[in-house]
């Protein structure tokens, strides 16, 4: 198998997609960011400190084990890599442990962050208070009133939270307004995006942070089994937890299939399934791909899971489905839902609503999975809890218009 | 050939008079498309020199809360960027007309075939905040086939080195005066005139200030400095404010302007 080509290239771009289009003000910011991390990077201390506070913070490395009802069921050994036992509930922290880590040694005393359900802006949160720094968090008014009690946690951790009340008052807004933010308080604010989107040096820092996902169960992994998976099977939001698990096996003969949202469905407009769509385009500082109208004005995305419901994707997955090393499918809110219960039912292990789209997936292929001998690794990015009331309220709905 | 001779004549017609250049801004489809015409027309007899007509964007993130809800709303009353462009070109206007729009709708529509589609409409140039110099030498090429200016912009924060890069730019520095989005404040940054210093030791074109300029004493102040002086969200906040008589009201407004420059 052919060695992938190393992405990005020093402009951040990854094939066509990626680079730098924010206003000129935050030009020298990306750059400043761009060689503190490339230091960073290179310098044992850093990679030393940030280890050392995965394990013994974080509580890495996380479990990777056969999931052996689901297997059963299936027909074929399922394996499921466990980020939702991760300290705050998610993948999410791997980044932000990073980020304001670095942000620390940049001498920036003041965080800002964007969220969406409220998983990065908690991570985030949670990072600052360990080191005890300011923390302000832009969040759409929608999701303020859906996730009150991530409103709530942030506060707990000490962050200040900004409800949005621009365009669609949600994620995409939010992010709108930490750039706002940004580009206002350029010389002492450090901006820590939540996934693999965004302006260069982004996309790249993000993946490299979640990397440690990857490694680690390429690792696992082997030591379990003696070989690799056929399949690695994650969920593409922005595509952070998906791009980090996916990267250390870019070279191996593994299938890489990314699971978007597709919502009510794809047919009907009302959905998250942007490289599914596969339209380029420019939004929040990077060239990918985007849900967009003949004009070029960003569509409002649809899922019930709020961490996939964004309009756009990381730049490294546009060019991984460009390039064809990885797939993307997608999956509805109602086969998410299901596969939310037989994963409880069957492991003893809610998921989040995202990682459910991933382990719907495997369920939808299983005859298909099954006759090629398959050997499944889902990339489990995080716990459920947060979205039992969400489910409950969803499944009320559903029981009265079957009713 | 040279570009846009059109903008270069109307910051010298300024310099003439010896005041700096007025540079009003409105958003196409605000508060109509119908009022596209009558307003370009009351800015013109204001006393603009060039007039900055915004594309609108869904998600205008150098923007402050007045142009982001006067985009909005354009937008929720359903304006296309090809209606914008029919309704340019049938203005009757002696002052040059420049497009504030983001990358999305030009990369979008295709750039080549935007830039092409401003020039026949009698678009001068394209000034797009989220369209860095580094990352516009495609664009450069096309826009200087079609006599478009591709407008650069310089902040608080710019490095040397992008005010080297920019010397051959065409058209006229966009100055931000501070770091942030658009919008009017009461303190202007008090190192403008040390940044158009700068700038002036490296790029011939026209320097114009915009963000934050509110009222007339601002741009007296800042016009002792610059040759442009842009005035954008206080002028669509008045447009907003005068809902009857939204013409009249621009007019009046940008007429004070001109008077303040015209004053030393």
């Amino acid at each position: 198998m052919a060695m992938m080509k190393s992405v990005p290239d020093i402009h951040g771009r990854f094939g066509r997609f990626g680079g730098q289009y924010v206003p000129e003000t935050l030009m020298p910011a990306l750059d400043e960011l761009t060689r503190a991390y490339r230091e960073a990077k290179v310098d044992r201390a850093f990679h030393h400190e940030w280890m050392g506070l995965l394990k013994e913070y974080v509580g890495r490395p996380t479990a990777l084990r056969q999931a052996f009802r689901m297997s059963e069921q299936l027909g074929f050994p399922v394996y499921l890599k466990r980020e939702d036992l991760n300290h705050t509930g998610a993948h999410k922290i791997n980044n932000t442990m990073g980020q304001v880590l670095l942000a620390k040694r940049m001498g920036k005393h003041r965080i800002i962050a964007e969220t969406g359900a409220g998983q990065h802006g908690v991570a985030t949160a949670t990072a600052a208070a360990l080191f005890g720094l300011h923390a302000e968090i832009y969040m759409g008014e929608e999701d303020v009133k859906r996730q009150a009690l991530n409103v709530y946690r942030m506060k707990l951790l000490g962050a200040e939270v900004h409800a949005v009340h621009s365009g669609t008052r949600t994620l995409k807004d939010a992010t709108n307004e930490a750039i706002r933010d940004w580009v206002t308080n350029v010389r002492d604010t450090f901006y820590v995006i939540g996934s693999v989107v965004g302006p260069h040096p982004y996309p790249m820092m993000v993946r490299d942070f979640q990397s440690i996902i990857g490694r680690e169960a390429r690792r696992q992994f082997r030591h379990l089994t003696g070989g690799l998976p056929s399949h690695i099977v994650a969920p593409v939001g922005g595509g952070s937890n998906s791009m980090g698990i996916f990267y250390a096996f870019r070279n191996d003969p593994v299938s890489l299939v990314g699971i978007e949202a597709a919502g009510d469905g794809v047919e009907t407009g009302r959905h998250a399934a942007t490289i599914t769509m596969a339209e380029p385009g420019i939004l929040h500082g990077s060239l990918s791909y985007l849900l967009q109208d003949e004009d070029g004005q960003i569509q409002p995305a649809h899922s019930i899971s709020a961490g996939l419901d964004y309009p756009g994707v990381g730049p490294e997955h546009a060019y991984l489905h460009d390039v064809g090393r990885a797939r993307y499918e997608s999956i509805t809110d109602r086969q998410a839902l299901a596969a939310f219960h037989r994963l409880a039912e069957w492991e003893g292990i809610i998921p989040a609503l995202e990682s459910a789209h991933a382990v719907a997936w495997v369920i939808q292929e299983r005859d298909a999975l099954s006759r090629q001998g398959a050997k499944v690794l889902i990339n489990l990015s995080g716990r459920g809890d947060k979205d039992v009331d969400a489910v409950a309220t969803y499944e009320e709905g559903i029981a009265r218009d079957d009713g | 050939m040279t570009a846009n001779t059109a903008i270069r004549n109307a910051f010298e017609r300024a310099r003439h008079e010896h005041r700096a250049a007025l540079i009003p801004y409105i958003t196409a489809g605000y508060p109509s498309l119908d009022h596209l015409e009558p307003l370009v027309q009351a800015l013109e007899a204001g006393g603009a020199d060039l007039i900055e007509i915004g594309v609108p964007f869904s998600d205008p993130l150098a923007d402050g809360p007045i142009l982001q809800q006067a985009a909005t709303e354009a937008l929720a009353a359903g304006v296309k960027v090809q209606q914008i462009l029919d309704r340019v070109a049938a203005l009757r206007v002696s002052v040059p007309l420049v497009f504030l729009t983001y990358v999305n709708p030009i990369y979008r529509r295709g750039i080549e075939r935007f830039i092409e589609d401003s020039h026949r409409s009698g678009i001068q140039g394209l000034i797009v905040p989220d369209w860095p110099w580094v990352e516009m030498r495609e664009a450069a090429k096309v826009s200087k086939r079609h006599r478009v200016a591709m407008i650069p912009f310089v902040a608080p924060t710019s490095t040397d080195a992008h005010l080297h890069n920019i010397r051959s730019a065409e058209g006229f520095v966009y100055t931000v005066s501070v770091t942030g989005v658009t919008g009017a404040r009461t303190h202007l940054d008090q190192g403008v005139g040390g940044l158009v210093a700068r700038i002036r030791e490296q790029v011939k074109i026209p320097i114009a200030v915009g963000f934050g300029i509110s009222t007339p004493e601002q741009a007296r102040e800042t016009g002792k400095v610059a040759d442009g002086v842009i005035v954008g969200s206080a002028l669509v906040k008045v447009i907003r404010d005068h809902p009857d008589n939204p013409i009249e009201a621009a007019q009046a407004f940008v007429g004070s302007f001109r008077n303040a420059l015209e004053t030393k």
